[in-house]
């Protein structure tokens, strides 16, 4: 390997294949059965990344056709039926089967218990029968698609819902309902650790920021999630039995289905975004080896925009037919949620001024993160301004909007962890030119595609039409040649990262010298974790003073007498 | 004496895993909070929409309402004298009051099915038998009824079974982690109680 | 068992409130009446978390726990009536 070709980052020497190796998590049985029946919360990381991975794919394909079938004014290559489908699809698996789950139940999963020092999580089985759980939703996913699909969208709105719509409906909210219970299960297990499991001196001021807002996240979905149960289960039971309860036929209030599905749905996106938050405080700080600028900054914001993204689901409603006053309320506190966020990307960018910053793979997708981030939430506070959302409602505004976040914060955050971490899961060392090479791709993909919507969207082009006025066809047609840079980039890790199993250089304990108490563990780590508990008497990121010529250190304490 | 075995390697002490325990049964009970709060919801809806929904709510047994809430509030004194007599050590007492605990659920749900089939006869019961239901309120009234005392039936049941699997091993009632999850057991039942109590004015009382 | 009293005090007092609750719907109390029986039904669920539930014992943690699902449920449930309630005021 040439020099260019190694992470600058990363020790040249190579490590040497030591014993404990053998004795990681990965050898501690190769059985199908040793992985379906472990409680080893880094093999059920493993198991989440591979379900997960798989709906990626799914949720990809149907955009694919989305993309597609928009290259064109007319309506081509699918039926309008088809087409509504295919949206309500993409929609379905990306959020509940994808996004939701993504970076929580692996990385929050794998990491977790390392970084607070502790053997496992508090409740291993129920840990195990939570990935159980997502895969029997993600079946009936799956079931729904061979039933013919969806035309709701996403958001499953009645009464279209619950009455008139002629597709699935039924086995695709059973889906996302039982996936929902997969998210309780595990917010209430991380909760409970990071309560209980914090090791000898892990301090709440001395926590890892990926930890508070892991803990964050886990609160919403404990919080959220059994509202959107219920109202499920509303649907379900309107749309099966006719009864009369968001029908407004009958007398029901289908606005009600509205608030109750965003009181859950708002702060869904704050889980999908606050664990990215949490990924990249991890990379800008190992970037420019660093302490963290404002440590209580990030962390409380973090728990602000946990509890404020509860009060701001009405600005989905502006122009449902909801109270001019209730939307007044939503507006204001919609554009208070956007300063926690905001004070975020300050510290990130305070953190890495005057650092000594390597640029490489994962550093790369911690700012594109911290880019499309800024401009998804920027849109977001133009959206909250109600009259501006009259006009933006509802078409690709929202649309680019949303995935400026969700896809190219979000997903960037998801790879980018997947670059910094690869080294412990696995226990390898990737190519970091191609690291760097699908960051970029991703980047510029990602913008090619979604950067032409807010122009669109700000012309008023509806969202969820394929036909379209034949002015749009080049904004249209960039949008989708982005798109399929977006896929090549997106694929393209797979080869390389698996390259690395094969042939990568083992990665030894801590390739990056990070502080967490994660690279303290051989990588891949051993089943337990440590050999013995460890004890922390240091701040997170407690880099060397001197940079990166300094000793490296983590939190764990100098000299501990077993 | 803790039984060592009962420790899972994660935690350091019996204590700190008891502990976690009671912590995660109180934010599962949360959850179920929010997820009756979504019926309730829909309850104080109707009732803010709809002038007629005391009207509608006039068709209720209310006095079997009212003895199943009796029914409910007792058996959950009852339940946490059982967590008191396990800690103690008294397996015996606290089986007797475990058994009430039971007895009582199982009485709540026989007037909880005795309601409906009287229901059922008044013809107040949508699409099976609605002969004498109005439509309007009065239709969307019995359909949060079902909807709302069906989840809290099945609430009931789940927590029966949860008793219920302290019966058997009840004579280890001395071993701590029975103790445990006895006074888990408990939590869970309280809050069933508690959803009643709110469900009860709100569905009979509304006059 | 120490505690058995306090568990014999909140069931008589369960049992008196919900006789007084079933007197005040037959009470004319108008618009009044759905303000009492929530404040009775409200009553009854301090006495069972704080005796049944044990929350007198609890440290704060344990009473943030489970605490929080009732806080978060009157946030639905005030700002959901936000609109609800004033839906009207501008003349359908
Ligand atoms: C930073 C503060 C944010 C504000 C003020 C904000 C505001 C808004 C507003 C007003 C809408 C409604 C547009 C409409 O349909 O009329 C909206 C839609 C949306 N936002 Fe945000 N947003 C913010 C952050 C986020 C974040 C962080 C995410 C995701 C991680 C996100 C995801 C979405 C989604 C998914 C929709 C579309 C929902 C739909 O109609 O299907 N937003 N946002
Ligand atoms: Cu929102």
């Amino acid at each position: 390997m040439s020099p260019s070709q190694v992470n600058p980052r990363m020790s040249q020497e190579a490590v040497p294949d030591t014993p404990e190796e053998r004795r990681s998590y990965l050898a501690e049985g190769h059985s199908l059965r040793s992985w379906l029946l472990t409680t080893d919360h880094k093999r059920i990381a493993i198991l989440f990344m591979v379900a997960i991975t798989f709906f990626f794919f799914c949720g990809g394909v149907a955009a694919a056709l989305i993309r597609l079938d928009l290259l064109t004014p007319a309506p081509d290559l699918m039926s309008n039926d088809g087409y509504n489908r295919a949206f309500s699809l993409h929609g379905i698996i990306m959020v509940w089967f994808f996004l939701i789950p993504s970076i929580p139940t692996t990385f929050g999963n794998f990491l977790l218990p390392l970084m607070i020092g502790a053997k496992d999580l508090a409740f291993p089985r129920l840990n195990l029968a939570s990935w159980y759980i997502f895969v029997l939703g993600g079946l009936f996913t799956l079931i729904t698609v061979v039933a013919g699909g969806v035309d709701t969208g996403w958001t499953f709105y009645t009464p279209f819902s619950s009455t008139y719509s002629n597709g699935a409906v039924f086995l695709a909210i059973t889906a996302v309902f039982i996936s929902g219970f997969s998210s309780i299960l595990t917010g209430i297990n991380f909760i409970v650790t990071v309560h209980k499991l914090r090791c000898p001196g892990m301090t709440w001021g001395r926590l890892p920021l990926f930890v508070w807002s892991i803990y964050t996240t886990a609160i919403i979905f404990v919080l959220a999630t059994p509202v959107l149960t219920i109202t499920l289960v509303l649907v379900a039971l309107e749309r099966v039995f006719g009864l009369g309860i968001f029908d407004p036929a009958l007398g029901g209030d289908p606005i009600l289905f509205q608030h109750l599905f965003w009181f859950y749905s708002h702060p869904a996106v704050y889980i999908m975004v606050l664990p990215a938050m949490g990924v990249v405080s991890e990379l800008i700080t190992n970037a420019a080896h660093k302490q963290i600028f404002g440590y209580w900054f990030v962390a409380g914001s973090a728990i602000a925009i946990g509890v404020i993204g509860f009060m701001v689901w009405g600005h989905h409603m502006f122009v449902s037919g909801q109270s001019p006053y209730a939307s007044a309320i939503f507006s204001f506190l919609s554009i208070v949620v956007a300063v926690p966020s905001a004070i975020k990307v300050y510290n990130w960018t305070a953190t890495l001024h005057k650092g000594e910053i390597v640029i490489d793979g994962p550093l790369l997708y911690a700012l594109g993160f911290i880019g499309l981030f800024t401009i998804g939430g920027l849109t977001g506070v133009m959206l909250a301004m109600i009259a501006a959302d009259v006009h933006l409602t509802d078409t690709y505004f929202v649309v680019a909007h949303f995935h400026f976040i969700m896809v190219g914060g979000s997903v960037s955050a998801y790879f980018g962890a997947l670059h910094f971490w690869w080294p412990k899961i696995t226990g390898r060392l990737y190519n970091d030119m191609w690291a760097r090479l699908a960051a970029l791709l991703i980047f510029f993909g990602f913008v090619m595609t979604f950067a032409p919507q807010f122009v669109m969207g700000y012309e008023g082009m509806p969202r969820r039409y394929h036909v379209y006025p034949q002015v749009f066809q080049p904004l249209m047609v960039m949008s989708s040649v982005g798109s399929s840079v977006l896929a090549v980039a997106y694929v393209l890790p797979f080869f390389y990262l698996f390259w690395s199993l094969r042939y990568g250089k083992p990665a030894g304990p801590n390739p990056w010298g990070a502080t967490g108490l994660e690279w303290t563990t051989p990588s891949p780590p051993p089943k337990d974790n440590f050999e013995t508990v460890p004890v922390v008497d240091k701040e997170a990121y407690c880099y060397p003073e001197q940079g990166r010529a300094g000793e490296p250190q983590t939190q764990q304490a100098e000299s501990v007498d077993a | 004496m803790p039984d060592a075995r009962a420790v899972q390697p994660q935690f350091p002490t019996l204590e700190r895993q008891n502990d976690a325990d009671h912590f995660g049964m109180l934010l599962f009970l949360s959850t179920e909070v929010l997820i009756f709060g979504g019926v309730f919801a829909v309850a104080f809806t109707l009732r803010a929409e709809h002038a007629d929904y005391a009207q509608a709510s006039k068709q209720m047994h209310y006095w079997i309402g009212g003895i199943n809430t009796g029914v409910l509030l007792t058996s959950s004194a009852l339940v946490a004298l059982m967590v008191e007599a396990v800690r103690a050590g008294r397996a015996k007492l606290a089986g007797w009051l475990l058994g009430g605990t039971i007895a009582l659920g199982l009485v709540f749900l026989a007037l909880k099915f005795t309601e409906y089939a009287l229901e059922y006869r008044d013809g107040v019961v949508p699409i099976l038998s609605d002969a004498n239901l109005h439509g309007g309120v009065e239709r969307l009234f019995m359909d949060l009824y079902f909807v709302a005392t069906g989840l809290h039936a099945l609430h009931v049941t789940v927590g029966l079974c949860l008793l219920g699997s302290l019966l058997w091993p009840f004579g280890r009632a001395r071993r701590e982690r029975t103790a445990v999850f006895a006074g888990n057991a408990a939590l869970y039942w309280h809050l069933v109680d508690i959803v009643w109590v709110f469900l009860y004015p709100t569905l009979y009382l509304a006059r | 068992m120490k505690n058995v009293r306090p568990i014999l005090y909140a069931w008589f007092a369960l049992l008196t409130l919900l006789a007084l609750t079933i007197g005040a719907s037959f009470a004319p109390l108008g618009p009044v009446l759905p303000f009492v029986s929530y404040a009775i039904a409200i009553a009854k669920t301090v006495l069972i978390i704080w005796l049944f539930m044990e929350m007198k014992t609890r440290d704060g943690l344990q009473r943030i726990a489970l605490g929080v699902g009732f806080a978060w449920l009157f946030i639905l449930l005030l700002l959901s009536f936000a609109d609800i309630l004033t839906r009207g005021w501008l003349g359908a």
